[in-house]
């Protein structure tokens, strides 16, 4: 068979259903046994060989008469859809479209697998100015060319404990939205624990979307996410996200936990969430070398198991009208990004860019603190014209091992963050990433199917008894 | 079809040459967020 067409497609077996996905396409398709077993020599022009290698398992009739299906799908080109090059929408040049404020170098709270050094980020705690701030927003409007929307996530640290710059850059984001038509989504992630009422009530008033960060389980929680006395901050974060959420209607929100080789069954963190009534989560893992709490690839067969328990529970609590919102498993296989967004991906670097309190650039909040990527700062611009160029073409056709990777349409080549941490080198991904990123992508595709199956329900073939 | 059932109506192989406005949010990867992945987005024009 011919191998360049059978990089084409991928297919896999999740939740009780065989799903084969045209990567060039998108196209995702529900099959029966038989089809599953024919992709396995299929490419779409040797229906003999096919034959020869199947007719002991099946019919031959009914054979040639599901290679017949094939080619249907091959006129409609939803099946070995022709290689995407890099088209002309994918400009040479990316316009900043968002930053992420550093808001404080510091925090009240000091979690086991902080990549910020509890905030410090390899230098010393400090807070951003008021003058860094506008700075920045200046920036972002005069890097954002036409674009309309853009982007502020005030970060940190915890960037609570610096609401004096969070209130006067978002007063000074309303001002300049005015006179230059620009619109700001502006969100703050925080740990909670200074979520006061004068905050929360602040925060409503200013329409700042919000990532909640607590690891689910109050034991996972207390054990990872102590405040700086050492002291257990569960209890007190979530009854201020409770008032907060209940306070925002229950929208404009997400809850957002990171899981660790101490928590690998962290579907029970995610239903901890659920059963305290958050139902906008995100469950995340922990990206660590070196360290106990670390995802190793000897680790990965029981992190895949755990994901096949999380979509089981996923679709469990849909099908009892109990159904939360998990940001993974979130995709609309209809109306996704376009391919320039695909190959953009992210952004770091070229389109999106961090703030250090003290001014200065980075490709993102992850690349803080390292100094080969410091690009410049909110005052100058960027002064380091090789490493956004860099930055912009280490997209998924660049790099060597996203290129022939079934997932690259989805993950977009994943975090460069984490290629350099692990390889020194942003163009070669970080390979337990990877692996969780596929499994995930498995799940998300399966719930999909699932979900757009079920809409579908009294038209649904004989075969597909995933929704029994 | 009998042995088929496509869920979707994909658009990839349409938007080669359309699209690229740029107007859709930021999607950061890694863990620290909320791992906003492309793949996880909606166009939005077509919102």
């Amino acid at each position: 068979m011919n191998i360049e067409m059978k990089k084409r497609t991928h297919r896999f077996v999740q939740s009780g259903m065989y799903i084969l996905l045209d990567i060039n396409s998108g196209a995702v398709h529900v099959v029966d046994k038989m089809i599953y077993d024919i992709m396995e020599y299929f490419d779409g022009s040797n229906d003999s060989e096919v034959i020869a290698a199947l007719k002991d398992s099946y019919i031959e009739q009914e054979l040639s008469e599901a290679i017949g299906e094939l080619h249907e799908l091959m006129e409609i080109n939803q099946l070995f859809a022709p290689d995407i090059s890099v088209p002309p929408t994918f400009k040479s040049k990316g316009l900043v479209k968002s930053l992420c404020f550093m808001t404080a170098h510091d925090c009240n709270m000091r979690c086991k697998y902080c990549f910020g050094d509890t905030g410090e980020y390899g230098g010393e705690r400090q807070l951003m100015s008021k003058e860094v701030g506008r700075a920045a927003v200046e920036f972002i409007i005069n890097n954002s060319g036409q674009r309309k929307h853009c982007e502020i996530d005030f970060f940190g640290g915890e960037p609570l404990i610096n609401m004096p710059l969070v209130k006067d850059v978002t007063e000074y984001v309303r001002k300049r939205e005015k006179e230059t038509g620009k619109i700001f989504k502006l969100t703050l992630t925080t740990n909670g624990l200074a979520l006061n009422d004068a905050n929360i009530k602040w925060l409503n008033d200013n329409n700042i979307s919000l990532v909640l960060s607590t690891d689910g389980r109050k034991e996972t929680h207390d054990n990872m996410r102590p405040d700086a006395g050492g002291n257990p901050t569960y209890d007190r974060i979530m009854a201020n996200f409770r008032k907060c959420v209940d306070s925002r209607n229950g929208e404009n929100y997400y809850m957002r936990g990171t899981y660790t080789a101490d928590n690998l069954d962290f579907t029970k963190d995610v239903e901890a969430m659920a059963d305290a009534g958050f139902d906008i989560l995100s469950m995340e893992p922990v990206v660590l070398k070196d360290s106990p709490y670390a995802l190793t690839e000897d680790k990965l067969p029981e992190i895949f198991a755990e994901y096949d328990r999380l979509t089981d529970f996923y679709m469990k609590r849909h099908r009892e009208g109990k159904g939360f919102f998990f940001f993974h498993f979130n995709m609309d296989l209809s109306n996704g990004p376009c391919v320039a967004k695909r190959l953009a991906g992210c952004g770091a670097g070229h389109e999106y860019y961090a703030v250090a309190a003290n001014g200065d650039l980075y490709p993102c909040h992850q690349f803080v603190g390292r100094d080969r990527y410091k690009l410049g700062d909110v005052f100058k611009g960027v002064e380091n014209e090789e490493l956004p160029q860099y930055f912009r073409e280490s997209h998924v056709l660049n790099k060597e091992k996203c290129r022939d990777c079934w997932a690259k349409f989805f993950c977009s080549g994943g975090c460069h963050a984490n290629a350099d941490l692990f390889n020194n080198d942003i163009r070669i991904p970080y390979d337990v990433g990877c692996e969780i990123q596929k499994k995930r992508l498995e799940c998300a595709l399966a719930v999909q199917a699932a979900l757009n199956l079920e809409q579908a329900e009294h038209k649904a073939p004989d075969f597909i008894s995933c929704l029994e | 079809m009998k042995h088929i059932q496509t869920v979707n109506k994909p658009s990839l192989q349409a938007t080669k040459n359309a699209g690229g406005c740029g107007e859709c949010q930021a999607s950061c990867q890694s863990a620290c967020k909320t791992s906003c992945t492309v793949g996880n987005q909606v166009c939005e024009s077509k919102k």
